[in-house]
């Protein structure tokens, strides 16, 4: 298996299914002679031509709902977002026409599109450029929200983003891009909604995804594990629809759950994902959920301000000895 | 060039819009219709003349006055008054309403709720018929108010840009709800904003059918052609309030009894008497034919059953094996021509062609 750059899995992914399917096309800010802002379509220009790879115009809005349009009579578009704090401006595209067109055409049109872009911190970037804004979109029916943590993920669930047939917000972590892991070589998919169990253990349930799952949650497994705490390290990579029998699988077994996530605690996936275990595993709980996000606050541009802000290793622990009374 | 037949189907299809829209207004007085519905009297020559100007597998969709864009398209009069009484055989099975209509059978891609916000998806329907190498041209109705959005903008400098094959009809019918579009528009003549965006822009009387039929047939021309996009603006009027629930206090008496005397249906009646192509009692009698339509409309719809409960939870995404919803096959029994998108083709558009590169002189070349 090839060790790839999180980057060029998805590369990969978007060069698979644009060469297998005539109607994939990509568009977004920067995407063609640029190379992608962050090079993620390296190299698809000069494979696939100037209507395939389109650079667009500084227009989120308009070009996120040209994607739906297209996607409305036949094509299947991914429209690159260059960041995910950007989308914003294309919120009324994705969420009233894209996540509502089969509903409001009363099945008779579909809408088979891929929003996809870097989400979360990128790095002394202050506040406008550090949102994790995945729970913003799980709100909505309508749409599903993926967001991997490794290369293989991102390369697996691309492929299955394209080809599924509703709106995908496929939140890529900017963080992660030159992260570096085993990618499968050719077909390779993930079935959107599954979950994956990295790392087993009967005395806490750790439940996460994205870049968290590297930067914060398996190190602090791992060194818990040290002390003879063992976790349950689930890392959900689609948040909607999220693996409910995963996640309550795991709670059965450990009887105590941590929720890490790197966005903000008010009405968030870790919220849901609070709620889903109280309601349905409230008789397997031995201590109430936890919680370790994103402090409440806008994101500072000061080294250890940043720092202080996202979950770490240290709040990850402490969160663990609370549920387990040590 | 303008032919009996044309003239009768046009002054058929404006009649069919007036009454079904005045119907739908009574039934709104009976709370058969309820929520937020606006209904299309007085513009009808907007959507009858660019209708007959194109092709019935042209894309339309328009905002959410959108009740009469299907309609002339030959979609069934019950089936969307059923939509409007919240029914089970409406053609979203009353998922919908007033403000979302959705004829996919004849390429009626929907009315969209938020101002402007069909704006771009016109471009993405053009852009995948240029795409796929189709001759088939968009056309995109929106209110005068909409082109104050920011979706105006975007999309007109994309559409231009990338020369997509797609009409942009502002029916200007002069107040954004109840503001005089004038009140807020630095350049009220919409169509004239056109020359920022490298584009043809003009404008019709929008209340006279054979003028926008005219107009629309030649822009039609020119899309097809690749000429890039128009924006057509249409001068209107609507003689009831924005919605059902406005009683426009924002314009005079004296203005709306004006627009009436511009009435684009008497105007058409006038030319078919003048040119001899119908008498008064034959136009009367396809008066009568149109109302029939509109009150076996009602019937049916009246007589329609709500949708079953278990609908709440469908549509919202579709399953693997899920089939699209054919309306009137599904409502009516009726033989449905749905329209199919190829999977397999060569893209051969060169969106934006590259100058060729500089090839380097050898060193040592001749």
């Amino acid at each position: 298996m090839a060790e790839l750059a999180y980057r060029d899995a998805l590369n990969q992914a978007l060069k698979e299914e644009m060469a297998r399917d005539p109607r994939v096309f990509l568009m977004g800010e920067e995407v063609a002679r640029y190379n992608g802002a962050y090079k993620v379509s390296q190299g698809l220009l000069d494979t696939f031509g100037s209507a395939r790879v389109v650079d667009a115009p500084i227009s989120e809005l308009g070009f996120a709902g040209l994607g739906v349009g297209a996607a409305m009579v036949g094509l299947r578009p991914v429209i690159e977002m260059m960041t995910w704090n950007f989308a914003i401006l294309a919120m009324d595209q994705i969420v009233n026409n894209a996540a509502k067109l089969r509903h409001m055409s009363g099945g008779q049109l579909r809408c088979p599109i891929v929003f996809r872009g870097p989400g979360g911190a990128g790095g002394r970037l202050s506040s406008q450029h550090s949102q994790a804004l995945e729970a913003n979109y799980a709100h909505f029916p309508g749409l599903k929200v993926i967001a991997p943590g490794t290369p293989a993920d991102a390369k697996g669930l691309l492929k299955s983003a394209i080809r599924d047939e509703n709106p995908v917000v496929f939140i890529e972590a900017e963080l992660l891009y030159g992260v570096r892991g085993e990618v499968p070589e050719g077909e390779y998919t993930i079935p959107i909604g599954k979950a994956d169990l990295k790392r087993e253990g009967s005395d806490v349930t750790l439940i996460t995804w994205s870049r968290m799952v590297t930067a914060c949650v398996l190190p602090a497994a791992d060194l818990l594990a040290q002390q003879g705490i063992h976790c349950d390290v689930i890392d959900l990579r689609t948040l909607k629809p999220f693996d409910q029998e995963a996640v309550a699988a795991s709670v059965r077994k450990t009887n105590r759950v941590v929720v890490v996530e790197e966005g903000w605690p008010f009405a968030s996936v870790g919220s849901e994902l609070s709620d889903f275990i109280q309601r349905e595993c409230f008789d397997d709980l031995d201590a109430p959920v936890k919680r370790v996000h994103g402090l409440e606050v806008n994101m500072a541009y000061a080294a250890n301000l940043e720092r202080a802000i996202q979950p770490s290793v240290e709040r990850i622990v402490e969160a663990v000895n609370a549920v387990l009374y040590r | 060039m303008h032919g009996k037949e044309l003239l009768l189907t046009m002054y058929r299809k404006m009649l069919l819009a007036r009454r079904f829209e005045e119907k739908a207004g009574q039934a709104y007085g009976q709370k058969k219709i309820q929520g937020f519905c606006h209904l299309y009297i007085g513009q009808e020559a907007v959507v009858v003349g660019i209708n007959e100007a194109i092709r019935p597998d042209d894309y339309v969709m328009t905002g959410y006055r959108d009740h009469v864009h299907p309609l002339v398209r030959g979609a069934d009069a019950g089936m969307f008054m059923a939509e409007l009484f919240g029914k089970d055989t409406g053609y979203s099975k009353g998922k919908g309403g007033s403000m979302h209509f959705f004829d996919v059978e004849h390429h009626f891609y929907g009315g969209y709720g938020i101002v402007g916000g069909q704006i771009p998806l016109a471009a993405g329907m053009a852009y995948a018929s240029k795409y796929r190498g189709e001759d088939r041209i968009t056309v995109c109705s929106f209110g005068d108010a909409a082109a104050n959005q920011g979706a105006f903008h975007e999309t007109f400098n994309m559409a231009s840009k990338w020369k997509l094959p797609v009409l942009y009809v502002v029916e200007n019918n002069k107040y954004g709800m109840g503001t005089d579009i004038a009140r807020v528009s630095a350049e009220p003549d919409i169509h004239k904003r056109a020359s920022a965006y490298n584009m043809r822009g003009e404008s019709v009387d929008g209340m006279d059918v054979l003028a926008v039929h005219d107009t629309v047939k030649d822009i039609a021309a020119y899309l097809r052609a690749g000429k890039g996009p128009v924006l057509l603006e249409a001068y209107t009027y609507r003689f009831r309030g924005h919605s059902m629930s406005d009683a426009a206090t924002y314009r005079t008496k004296d203005e709306v009894e004006q627009e009436k005397q511009r009435d684009p249906i008497l105007k058409l009646k006038a030319v078919l008497l003048e040119k001899k192509f119908a008498s008064e009692e034959q136009l009367e009698a396809i008066d009568a034919e149109e109302k029939k339509i509109v009150e076996d409309a009602v019937s049916f719809a009246d007589q329609s059953p709500e949708p079953p409960l278990e609908d709440v939870w469908t549509h919202h995404f579709v399953e693997p094996g899920d089939q699209d919803e054919r309306p009137r096959a599904r409502v009516r029994g009726a033989e449905v021509k749905w329209p199919t998108y190829p999977t397999d083709f060569k893209v051969t558009w060169d969106l934006e062609p590259r100058e060729p590169a500089v090839t380097p002189i050898k060193k040592g070349a001749a």
